[in-house]
């Protein structure tokens, strides 16, 4: 295909999107669309399934039976998540296996909010008021995205995510009213997530490199900073209504803008985790990796025993 | 089969007693496996063995629950599974055994999983109708948890030299507790005297017949030893139930006497 | 790499009466297995009565590119429709 051909292609398919039609798998696409959701939904899908880590952590620990079963089938929805997601990324022409090659070698990233611990029961609430909360702004406008596998999966992501926050938000609410101590443990881990959670939506416009041309492909509806404030204004209120105070000085609502002004982001902190240098970096990758390397007899006994049956029923029909 | 009526009523402490001797295996085989959640061999397997630690949890609730309303008020279904001391838990053996590796778990499921559907198909007929339901619906799930242990039995022990390895040491390992599967307690055999639990050395000859089927079908060998572990169901465990009770009563100990 | 779990195609009657609809793929190492895990992975929450499911491989798909020589001359076939036959109001049941 010569240049002009190859251009002409990919004003017909960009028309396409701007009509809100949606792409699928076989369909022409410019090289750099592809590779940018390989990257997109295969990061999403590392960080649902190292996700499962921080949280997996307390299953084993959790207070009632009924927190246990709840918390054991959010985690386990987070490793159906991560499938929905690598089978949508594998319609791009990748396969799974690569994909976590490039999670175990470090190359591929994945949302640095699971690099820090949960050292507390009330991480766990935590993490599903505040983690869940700032995921499901970047979700829900991800269901209609242009890449018509993605938005499916995402459909059903949000559709399941839904009971997860609530999840959160009651652990939250029930330790803000009870003892002393559970109070205590609740606002520590606020304090302790609540940056995390900003900085999880991701750079400043003005420092985000993809925004234009995912807006473009519809990858993204809002900028960084539109969904951040976006998620402090449901936030805030959500925090004063349970007693508990978000750990911003400058945290001010504002008449004027309709919109809470907030204080300054450590990003120097964003970017030492996102580079790999965050608590719990090494754990989680580690974990991951012991996972894949310790479960590989058990994947290629498998596949030899069903190589045996089906040449056993080959023998049979001749 | 249970057509005499008991004409007289089993008392609530023993009874309580008998399905503490019924939950607390599903309980601590629902803690194993849920210990492997993210951890699994691939995604598939995670979320299938999770699905499995759900179900179990899901039968401990329903057991803990109805003992608990036995208790009239006196405990709850957490007090029942967090707050008691380790030789009150009457799980066996079997099922606190740890994950060493993958062909221990399935063969820990599957020994336990043979078990416990004949022992629920019983069950099914008992005639205090609480547990006569657990055991119906609990039927379902096992069905699919035997299929799902057997299937495996068969792909690891006819799988690679490697995974025939694995998993025919964990059988020979694992073999020594399954004897006591079948041992019977005071409260076991109240229980049957009252029609309402199950004499489970009735179930040993098919549950090894079953067991030795698949272990050939797998081409695994059926360990011959005749030296069987017990003490389990007295509330006697092994070394690593401490461990195990340690992080399933973390929160109920260190913060006692709160919501959650 | 040349052991994966190859991939496979899952679909879902969500209630009888229903046709299956396409729910996802996975990854499996026999049809036994792929069956198996999509009950575990896409009917977690009574989402289905029935399942299939099929090697991805053994799937042949149309070209999107040839598309306009498969589709479009279904376009103008309106006679095909009920729509296209005018009768009078007065006709009922048809």
């Amino acid at each position: 295909m010569s240049e002009k051909e190859i251009k002409n292609l990919e004003e017909i398919f960009d028309q396409r999107i701007a009509r809100d039609e949606k792409i699928e798998p076989k369909d022409w696409m410019p090289e750099k669309y592809r590779k940018t959701h390989i990257r997109q939904i295969s990061q999403h899908a590392h960080s649902e399934i190292v996700g499962m880590l921080p949280e997996g952590n307390w299953i084993s620990r959790a207070p009632s039976m009924r927190r246990k079963v709840a918390l054991l089938a959010k985690v386990q929805d987070e490793a159906g998540h991560g499938l929905y997601l690598y089978s949508a990324c594998e319609t791009l022409g990748i396969s799974r296996d690569e994909l976590y090659d490039q999670l175990h070698t470090g190359k591929a990233k994945y949302s640095s909010i699971f690099n820090y611990p949960t050292i507390t029961w009330a991480d766990i609430g935590a993490i599903g008021w505040l983690v869940d909360g700032a995921a499901i702004i970047n979700q829900v406008p991800l269901c209609s995205t242009s890449y018509g596998p993605y938005a499916r999966a995402m459909v059903r992501v949000c559709k399941e995510e839904s009971f997860h926050q609530r999840q959160g938000y009651e652990i939250m609410m029930t330790l803000a009213k009870g003892t002393p101590e559970q109070k205590a443990m609740a606002q520590d881990a606020l304090d302790r997530w609540w940056w995390p959670a900003l900085m999880m939506l991701g750079p400043t416009d003005a420092e985000s490199v993809h925004t234009e041309q995912s807006m473009k492909w519809k990858l993204k509806r809002k900028t960084n900073d539109e969904l951040r404030q976006q998620f402090i204004d449901q936030t805030v209120p959500q925090a004063d209504l349970i007693g508990l105070t978000i750990p911003d000085a400058n945290l001010k609502w504002n008449e004027e803008t309709n919109h809470y002004d907030f204080g300054e982001i450590d990003w120097d902190e964003f970017w030492q985790v996102v580079k790999g240098h965050g608590p719990c970096n090494k754990e989680r990758l580690s974990a991951r990796v012991n996972a894949w390397e310790e479960g590989k007899w058990v994947r290629d006994a498998a596949m030899a025993y069903a190589k045996k049956e089906e040449d056993k029923k080959l023998k049979k029909a001749i | 089969m249970f057509l005499i009526k008991a004409n007289f009523t089993m008392k609530n402490e023993n009874k309580v007693q008998y399905i503490f001797g019924i939950a607390d295996n599903a309980l601590i085989l629902g803690q194993r496996l849920s210990e492997l959640c993210g951890h699994g061999p691939n995604l598939e397997t995670d979320i299938a063995m999770t699905n499995m630690a759900l179900d179990l949890l899901g039968q401990t609730r329903s057991y803990y629950q109805y003992a608990a309303q036995l208790t009239e008020g006196e405990k709850t279904e957490d007090d029942i599974a967090f707050l008691r001391t380790e030789r009150q838990y009457k799980n066996v053996l079997l099922v606190e055994q740890p994950n060493r590796h993958f062909g221990y778990v399935i063969t820990r499921q599957f020994f336990y999983d043979v078990f416990h559907l004949l022992f629920l198909r019983e069950l099914e007929n008992s005639t205090d109708s609480t547990l006569a339901a657990i055991a119906k619906k609990g039927i379902k799930e096992v069905s699919y948890h035997q299929r799902f242990s057997s299937d495996w039995m068969k792909r690891l022990g006819d799988g690679t030299k490697e995974s025939h390895e694995k998993v025919q040491e964990a059988v020979d390992d694992l073999w020594r507790f399954t004897d006591e599967l079948f041992h019977m307690t005071a409260d076991d055999t109240l229980a049957v005297e009252h029609h309402i639990g199950i004499d489970v050395k009735t179930l040993k000859d098919r549950y090894y017949q079953i067991v030795s089927e698949i272990l050939e079908e797998a081409t695994l060998k059926v360990p011959e030893t005749k030296w069987f572990q017990k003490g389990g169901k007295q509330g006697i465990h092994s070394e690593h139930m401490g461990y195990l009770l340690s992080d399933l009563q973390y929160m109920q100990r260190t913060y006692p006497n709160m919501k959650w | 790499m040349k052991n994966n779990w190859p991939l496979w195609e899952v679909f879902v009657r969500s209630k009888n009466g229903l046709e299956h609809r396409h729910f996802g793929s996975l990854h499996a190492a026999d049809a036994e297995m792929a069956l198996e895990n999509a009950r575990d992975v896409y009917t977690r929450r009574n989402e289905g009565v029935s399942i299939w499911v099929v090697e991805s491989k053994n799937i042949t798909a149309s070209n999107p590119d040839n598309s306009e020589e498969l589709f479009d001359p279904a376009h103008d076939k309106v006679y095909r429709h009920p729509t296209f036959y005018t009768l009078p109001d007065e006709v009922k049941h048809m």
